[in-house]
């Protein structure tokens, strides 16, 4: 496996050591504080709840160490033999053993109660205004809204590719606050209305997760499972993916824009207009020069990542510039890889029948015509859609 | 010379004397003196090899940004970070401490099945190769997580499938080892030492060992299905074929909760030995002691999905497992008290095997809070997958288990080995040791609430002070370990130090430390107990010396 290694890095790394406060970082709202020490401030009921039971539990904590550790440094203080202190022949109590037994008993006790009605509370899933199912991919999420305003619309939410480069190319100079963290399509919800979202997955186990919001769910490939919020509070608030789900696991934020009612329905009526505008019609045939031009747009958002801008590749990741299965006259054997993936030892390529027939017909015909690939062949939507299902 | 690989025995009178020299006496090993010995080498030098991919790890992590490593090779390193430390450092450390010090404590002359014991070390050495060569291997080394969760290890290259089988190989010498403790403790104590006579040590290795026997063929199970899914056609946890991810995690945790407990149990175990000793007074509540590390084991067994409070599971699911959790924290709590109860009125002098030992109570119980933090499953909603979570595990695998293991060491190296270890050098890889363990991990539980998750190559910019934080306290805390190794370990396995005393941790009026390894010399001479000891009634003394061989 070639790892991107710079031998100068370690030392390069030893100079750096630069702070958040040389490069000016900025808390981001929503987001992570710079030094945050504690929880994201709550933006729902359940949030702060939650908050309540960590400080509660610290407090409970801290007390508890404090005075059990006041008696042991005490007796580390007291009871050395170089102090002259002898030693005594105690050695067992039934009485006392009792006595810190259930102790702690009824203190566990008193902790699970508060914690029981939260957990009760945030399980319960009824009644939501609106429904969204969130898709974790390898590695982006899929936002459906299945059931209330807004139904119907349908997107993914990419980190931003830029920020993939910065991350490579080592995140020097000055860095954007959200770093990591923007999307191109965040997920947009109305303030004080309970949103359900139902979690799922495509691939592998991811795990979709908002602290300001309260709320973390596993994305199970083959499972639905939901939980809900109600954010109390308009603004931007992020989260990122919580489980392990291969080399991008860092790169899969999620951002949730929270609108009031009314610019939520202006938001939904504008979004339903554009799907309707964007249903490319996949008996249409396109110009070579339109096509490629989509496909470079596509190619940016969802290949180059692992492809590279450059086509070369990286890794066991194959080049696109020169591949023998881009240039193949069989046009659809490069349409099987794209819809399907290629899974197996050494091959982690995800499908991408998700993009529809005009994207996925773009994208390819764009791999066709750059670099040095040069086929002058292109591939219509309709192709792409007789592949499917093959 | 070595005083510990010296060979010991060199009187002509001596009818043992055509015992093996050379690479035979280790290849053909079966006295438990010279497979624990061979033991704590493996893991000491897993520990090494464990953190060098940790200092990688941190390194990277020292600024946002890819500076040293790819993701791929990222997660290569947290995975194998998490297996090395886990299967190639702990466990084995602790088991060379069964081996050298059972069969002392118990009065016996040496473990059950002396060759099994043999095959159970010797398994480890190719088990181990295998691991740490999949770095070479095309696609590198498993990266799924020490965790290995399906259906992301059906991504994996063919590292994985050689991971399986370090893993089951390492797995049987687990089990192999676990019978050979279980049967010397219930069959080869001295006469007169009851099971409520025996030393806690030996206590916590015997239920240790009832536990592995439990639960490894259970991660044996996970393993081979993760294996059949990936290359015969089965569908275990393909959710495309009728399968289901999430019980690969039912079958993981029910191995991996109770080895949580395998890997720290013993640890309890050598600081209920050296918080006496140094005490000058016997350990509080024996029978209580004894009681709670049973329950403690048997409550491990309940409590497994609290590691899958995220998966969506019923309300109901979550509450009985929040609930047994948090009832985990009752007998540790008392096992908590009851040293301190020994301390309290004690008269304490704070060689380094009571400061380790002190320190650990001391942070270890830091992690057992934040253990009982996250037990709580609303809260864990927030804290799973975080930073949180590292805080809290190593706080206990390291402040805990490694810490006693280090307590353990500078308290029977002088039996082992004959020579006192360098007070001075011990004393500051004491100081060295806590304080950065401290630096690295305290602000990962800042990072966690601020939700950084793990496993996370790259991180927002807000999180990177706190990493700096942690990546300089991690290379101070690798630097004290080898000062360990130069200053500490080193000098003593070479035999330079000064002679070490049959008795160097009593007073001249006897008291201190106590138990039967403490009735033979030191250097503890290569056949002890040949023939069971005669044994007072308290079972830690021997009334007469003619089990003992004639030695200077």
């Amino acid at each position: 496996m070639k790892s991107t290694y710079n031998p100068m890095a370690l030392p390069l790394l030893a100079l750096a050591g630069f702070s958040t406060a040389a490069h000016a970082v900025k808390d981001l709202a929503g987001g992570p504080a710079v030094r945050q020490l504690n929880l994201h401030p709550a933006a729902t009921r359940i949030a702060a709840e939650l908050a309540w039971l960590h400080w509660f539990m610290l407090i409970t904590c801290t007390v508890i160490f404090i005075a059990v550790f006041s008696v042991m440094f005490y007796s580390i203080w007291k009871h050395r033999k170089s102090v002259g202190h002898k030693a005594a022949n105690f050695h067992e109590s039934v009485t006392v053993e009792l006595v810190w037994t259930v102790i702690p008993f009824f203190i566990v006790i008193g902790m699970a109660l508060p914690a029981t009605k939260v957990v009760v509370a945030s399980k319960d899933t009824s009644n939501a205004d609106l429904t969204i199912k969130a898709t974790g991919y390898q590695w982006k999420w899929g936002y459906d809204y299945l059931a209330g305003e807004g139904e119907g619309l349908s997107f993914l939410s990419t980190l931003d590719s830029a920020h993939r480069q910065m991350s490579n190319e080592g995140a020097k100079g000055e860095m954007p606050d959200d770093y990591l963290l923007k999307v191109d399509n965040p997920l947009v919800v109305p303030v004080n209305k309970k949103v359900r979202i139902i979690t799922t997955a495509d691939d592998v186990i991811h795990a979709w997760g908002v602290p300001a919001l309260g709320v973390k769910q596993d994305a199970i490939p083959g499972f639905v499972r939901d939980t809900w919020f109600r954010s109390e509070k308009v603004g931007d608030f992020y989260g990122q993916c919580y489980e392990l789900c291969g080399k991008e696991h860092a790169y899969m934020p999620i951002h949730v824009k929270v609108l009031t009612a009314q610019q939520y329905s202006a938001w939904a009526a504008g979004e339903k207009k554009k799907l309707a505008a964007l249903q490319d019609d996949p008996a249409r045939v396109w110009a070579m020069d339109d096509l490629v031009k989509r496909g470079e747009k596509v190619y940016a958002a969802n290949c180059a990542a692992c492809h590279q801008p450059n086509g070369k590749g990286v890794g066991p990741i194959k080049a696109l510039d020169g591949s023998p299965i881009v240039l193949d006259a069989d046009k659809s054997k490069q349409i099987q890889i794209v819809l399907n993936g290629k899974t197996g030892p050494n091959a982690a390529m995800p499908p991408w029948k998700q993009l529809s027939d005009t994207d996925i017909a773009a994208v390819i015909s764009f791999t066709r015509n750059n670099w040095s690939n040069r086929t002058g062949q292109i591939v219509q939507p309709a192709e792409v859609l007789a592949q499917r299902g093959k | 010379m070595s005083a510990v690989l010296e060979h010991p025995e060199h009187t002509a009178a001596d009818p043992h004397h055509h015992a093996p020299a050379g690479w035979q006496r280790w290849v053909y090993a079966t006295n438990h003196k010279d497979i624990g010995t061979m033991y704590l080498v493996f893991a000491f030098t897993m520990f090494m090899v464990g953190g060098v991919l940790a200092l990688l790890i941190r390194a990277e992590l020292f600024e946002p940004g890819l500076q040293i490593v790819n993701p791929e090779l990222f997660n290569q390193l947290t995975t194998m970070h998490g297996l090395i430390m886990v299967f190639g450092a702990i466990m084995p450390g602790f088991v060379g401490f069964a081996n050298w010090m059972i069969p002392l404590q118990i009065g016996a002359p040496d473990m059950a099945f002396a060759r099994m014991n043999n095959l159970s070390f010797w398994l480890l050495i190719p088990a181990a190769l295998m691991l740490v060569l999949t770095f070479f291997m095309p696609g590198g080394a498993p990266a799924a997580g020490w965790t290995i969760y399906a259906p992301l290890t059906l991504q994996m290259g063919p590292s994985m499938d050689m991971a399986i089988f370090a893993l089951h190989i390492l797995g049987a010498s687990s089990i192999m080892g676990s019978i050979n403790i279980i049967v010397t403790i219930l069959n080869m104590r001295a006469p007169g030492m009851t099971l409520m006579k025996m030393p806690m040590f030996a206590w916590t290795w015997l239920i240790t060992a009832y536990l592995l026997i439990a639960v490894m063929p259970v991660l044996a199970g996970a393993i081979t299905m993760t294996l059949t899914d990936r290359h015969f056609g089965t569908t275990f946890f393909n959710p495309g074929g009728g399968g289901d991810p999430v019980m690969f995690q039912h079958i993981f945790w029910f191995f991996g909760h109770p080895e949580v407990y395998i890997m720290i149990l013993p640890a309890f175990g050598i600081i209920s030995q050296v918080v006496p000793a140094f005490s000058r007074k016997r350990l509080f509540g024996y029978a209580s002691m004894v009681y709670a590390t049973s329950s403690i084991a048997i409550l491990s067994f309940i409590v497994w999905a609290h590691h899958m409070f995220t998966t969506g599971m019923p309300v109901t699911g979550q509450l009985f497992f929040m609930y047994a959790t948090m009832l985990i924290a009752v007998p540790t709590a008392v096992k908590i008290f009851n040293w301190i109860a020994t301390m309290w009125q004690g008269s304490l002098t704070l060689e380094t095997p009571m400061l380790f030992a002190v320190g650990f109570i001391f942070v270890f119980t830091i992690g057992g809070f934040t253990g009982l933090i996250v037990a709580m499953a609303p809260i864990d909603l927030l804290l799973q997958d975080t930073y949180y979570v590292v805080a809290h595990f190593h706080y206990v695998l390291v402040a805990g288990s490694l810490f006693a293991m280090f307590a353990g060491f500078y308290y029977w190296s002088p039996k082992w080995s004959g020579v006192m270890y360098s007070e001075k050098a011990g004393k500051w890889h004491f100081w060295l040791s806590i304080v950065f363990f401290n630096i690295t991990f305290f602000p990962m539980h800042f990072l966690g609430l601020a939700g950084m998750p793990r496993r996370y190559a790259d991180y927002p910019m807000q999180f990177w002070d706190f990493n700096v934080v942690a990546s300089v306290g991690g290379f101070g805390f690798g630097l004290a370990q080898v000062f360990f190794l130069l200053a500490v370990v080193l000098p003593v396995m070479r035999g330079k130090g000064a002679r070490a005393p049959q008795r160097p941790w009593n007073d001249p009026d006897g008291k201190g430390a106590e138990g039967l390894e403490w009735e033979v010399p030191s250097p503890a001479p290569f056949h002890t107990f040949e023939t069971p000891p005669r044994l007072n009634l308290s079972a830690n003394k021997v009334l007469d010396a003619r089990a003992q061989p004639e030695h200077h």
